[in-house]
């Protein structure tokens, strides 16, 4: 087999969804209008919610700290638009949850100038100064994990990065946020990789994109600097070859073992818009204020990749690109993973990638749940080689430790492949998702037992 | 200012979008041609005989449904194909009362009494066979020539025998190749067996045409190739064996492919999706075991035709199949689970 394996560039099994990108797809990212009122979310980042340091009636200028990192895994916030501390209260969350947040009004005839901090000479800069930096710039993920950057940067003591892979796949259906900025950033993007490398210590960044876009492969190419030992890897489109571990298999051509985080197969995976930010941010000592998010679903008026403030409300966004009458979903975040909304008072974060409006003939879930028929198409979709129809009968069963212990629950990353492909429309990764949930609660009870 | 109230729902918010019923559908789709041959072979007799056992199938699912107060799973087709693969493994002259009763008994005995749809261990279809081929032995066993002239005029009497009571068979039944090679060590050429000039059951006579619709629902992955290839290349394999040892003794491996209910049991039931094991390597064991078997019981058992046996005990055993034989969990190393 592995005779086989060898050149596949690519991982086992995996889904092709329609891409739906089309329509955004050759549209460059233009600059949205400022939201009148601003609201943001401290908790906007895997780890613990920022500290506010302003207080109500301040003023502040774009780019201005607003609020710092509590702690390691933890980043700061600054200012997206000059104005002025309206509010400091509690606002609404995707989650559900309520966060402390920030009102902040904008000056209308500001001229929004950007504050400027202390560069970050990538020449001379120490690893452990181009960490900070990132850190202080408030950089998260922004393929939509939002977990703290300079977390997942910074290699534990014994083990090496050897290379850097930099995500450029953008396996989502519909979103072409990456897209745009690979065709239209490429000298933030290998300034990023160059603060990277250093970061790292890895010997070559490798840029992993798929055949959709060759466009942006060829032009990446062909911009490449001289000095940096970067090359780009084209790969065959097939979700979820986004993911980390998928990325690395197809790059790589190696696993992570269960549990483990890509270092255990020498590499880091940074988004392509996540490394755009820090080469754009750290010469200039910045914090980041505003993300690229493609707008797009068979709901939305004025489709396009527009640059928008954080914290912009979703309101606002969709009032001004226009909807349809009768929306009935909207989405942050692609339509594989991405998470409904169900409060359109909840803000833009620097996780979001994608806003994704549905109407109600868009949406074609089907109501009725037929029983498993073991069929086997999510068995051969499921990337990680699990057994979902199994592990759906043990969930109705609610057979929890059983499914963690003997079917491998915990590896399941709700790609949500299974129940995209499950011709009886069982709602595997939501089974999954819930019992998931319980295994760690009751591991972490156990733990609790044990100390106690 | 937009005011809405939004669904929710959890991700993800696209779907293929092909139904359980849609694949049945399809599989139906491409049993018609089967039943087609078989009635332009066999004439009104099997005709008679596939109807009835697809009615029966059909009622049973309906009635069962409505007296447990259920909505009608009518409409997942699942027992219409039951119903058909039944009437296809009868004998065209079978007699109609006990093509009901088989129907009745495939869906209550062979689906049902397990939970219904997805829940059962068995071929429904096949526990309706062998409960017949235990009840009325001498029925089941008795053939009927196909290409009368008459076939499209006459029906044979042993059809409308009145329920309960005992057929009689016209005299000019036939015997099956099988039958005919095992006790009276008869051949007949490959030729013959693919196009269907022979008599047997309804739907085991021709071989081209249960492939073409095999074909059919490989292409448009409605069924997992692995099990056909595996159930006729360890047939394949093992009669080859065999006729290579001794080929006075034992028939040709073409043969072996071609006759009887081989064809019709490695595209059409051994591959039901819900009785058969999930993962790739277990699809090729469990199909190895239906050819392997199938070959034994021909050449050393003491019937003529052994596809429906081996097919319900490789049912039997497909669930253990799944709980040894698993996938190889990403970022693991292969587990070997004692069951
Ligand atoms: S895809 Fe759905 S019906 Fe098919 S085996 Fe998986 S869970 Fe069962
Ligand atoms: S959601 Fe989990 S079980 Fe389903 S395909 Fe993705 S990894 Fe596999």
């Amino acid at each position: 087999m592995t005779l086989f394996n060898l050149h596949k560039n690519t991982f086992k099994h995996g889904i092709h969804p329609p891409e739906s990108k089309d329509e955004t797809s050759g549209m460059p990212i233009r600059q949205f209008p400022f939201a009148p009122v601003i609201i943001l979310p401290m908790a906007q980042h895997i780890g613990a919610p920022s500290e506010i340091v302003v207080r109500e009636g301040q003023e502040v200028q774009r780019g201005q700290l607003l609020a710092k990192a509590n702690g390691y895994v933890s980043v700061p916030m600054h200012a997206p638009i000059s104005g002025k501390v309206r509010k400091i209260a509690n606002v609404p969350t995707i989650s559900g949850k309520m966060s402390l947040g920030i009102y902040l009004e904008a000056f209308p005839f500001s001229t929004q100038e950007v504050l400027e901090g202390t560069p970050i000479d990538p020449d001379t800069a120490t690893s452990e100064e181009i960490l900070q930096g990132i850190q202080d710039a408030g950089i998260v993920g922004l393929g939509g994990a939002a977990f703290p950057t300079h977390v997942k940067l910074k290699i534990p003591e014994g083990k090496t990065c050897e290379t850097l892979i930099i995500n450029g796949v953008e396996c989502e259906p519909y979103l072409t946020t990456d897209h745009r900025v690979m065709l239209e950033q490429e000298s933030d993007i290998f300034t990023g990789i160059k603060y990277l490398l250093k970061a790292t210590g890895a010997k070559k960044a490798i840029i992993g994109i798929e055949a959709n876009k060759q466009d942006a492969a060829d032009h990446l190419s062909k911009h490449i600097p001289k000095e940096l030992p970067v090359s780009v890897q084209v790969l065959p489109v097939k979700y979820p070859q986004g993911a980390e571990k998928m990325l690395i298999t197809s790059i790589l051509g190696k696993e992570i073992p269960s549990g483990k985080l890509p270092i255990e197969a020498g590499a880091v995976v940074v988004n392509v818009a996540t490394t755009a930010e820090i080469g754009r941010l750290l010469p200039h000592g910045r914090g980041i204020q505003e993300r690229v998010i493609t707008i797009t679903g068979p709901g939305v008026k004025k489709k396009g990749n527009y640059l928008i403030p954080v914290g912009t409300p979703l309101r606002y966004v969709l009032e001004q690109v226009g909807v349809d009458e009768d929306i009935s979903e909207v989405y942050m975040g692609g339509p594989m993973m991405g998470m409904a909304v169900s409060n359109l008072d909840i803000s833009i974060v620097k996780g979001t990638s994608g806003i994704l409006v549905f109407t109600k003939k868009d949406v074609n879930r089907s109501t009725t749940i037929y029983p498993c028929i073991k069929c086997g198409a999510c068995v051969d979709a499921c990337p990680i080689m699990l057994n979902p129809s199994k592990l759906g009968i043990l969930a109705k069963f609610e057979a929890y430790d059983e499914m963690a212990s003997d079917f491998n629950l915990m590896d399941c990353f709700e790609c949500g492949s299974c129940t995209y492909v499950c011709p009886s429309h069982i709602p595997l990764v939501q089974y999954f998702r819930s019992a998931k949930r319980i295994v760690r609660k009751r591991e972490a009870d156990k733990k609790e037992k044990a100390h106690a | 200012m937009l005011r809405k109230t939004l669904n929710i729902s959890t991700s993800p918010h696209i779907t293929k979008g092909r139904g359980t019923n849609e694949i049945m559908k399809n599989v139906v789709w491409a049993l018609l041609p089967v039943v087609g041959f078989s009635i332009y072979s066999f004439g009104l007799n099997s005709l008679l005989v596939i109807a009835t056992a697809t009615f029966a199938s059909v009622l049973t699912e309906h009635v069962l449904c409505k007296l447990s107060k259920k909505q009608t799973t009518v409409g997942d087709y699942s027992a219409v194909i039951t119903g058909l693969l039944l009437g296809l493994t009868l004998p065209p002259s079978f007699p109609l009362w006990m093509a009901f009763i088989g129907g009745i008994i495939g869906i209550a005995l062979g689906k049902y009494i397990f939970g219904g749809l997805g829940y059962n261990v068995f071929n429904p279809a096949l526990v309706a066979r062998a409960v017949l081929q235990a009840a009325f032995p001498v029925a089941i066993t008795t053939w009927h020539p196909a290409f009368l002239t008459d076939r499209f005029s006459s029906i044979a009497s042993s059809v409308f025998t009145l329920p309960f009571m005992e057929p009689e068979f016209d005299v000019i039944s036939g015997a099956t190749p099988l039958a005919a090679f095992k006790f009276d060590g008869v051949t007949t050429s490959t030729a013959e067996l693919a196009f269907g000039q022979i008599s047997g059951s309804a739907g085991e006579t021709s071989a081209v045409i249960i492939i073409i619709g095999g074909l059919y629902l490989i292409a448009r992955n409605m069924m997992n190739w692995r099990i056909p290839v595996a159930v006729l290349l360890s047939a394949f394999v093992l009669s080859g064996a065999l006729y290579l040892i001794n080929s006075e003794v034992y028939p040709s491996p073409w043969f072996m492919l071609f006759s009887g209910g081989l064809m019709l049991g490695a595209v059409f039931m051994a591959t039901d999706m819900v009785s058969s094991p999930i993962t790739p390597i277990g699809l090729w064991v469990y199909g190895a075991i239906i050819g392997i078997l199938t070959i034994v019981i021909r050449v050393w058992g003491g019937l003529s035709e052994g596809v429906m046996y081996s097919i319900l005990l490789a049912n039997a055993i497909s669930p253990h199949i799944d709980s040894v034989i698993k996938n190889r969990v990403y970022g693991t190393k292969r587990k070997i689970k004692a069951a």
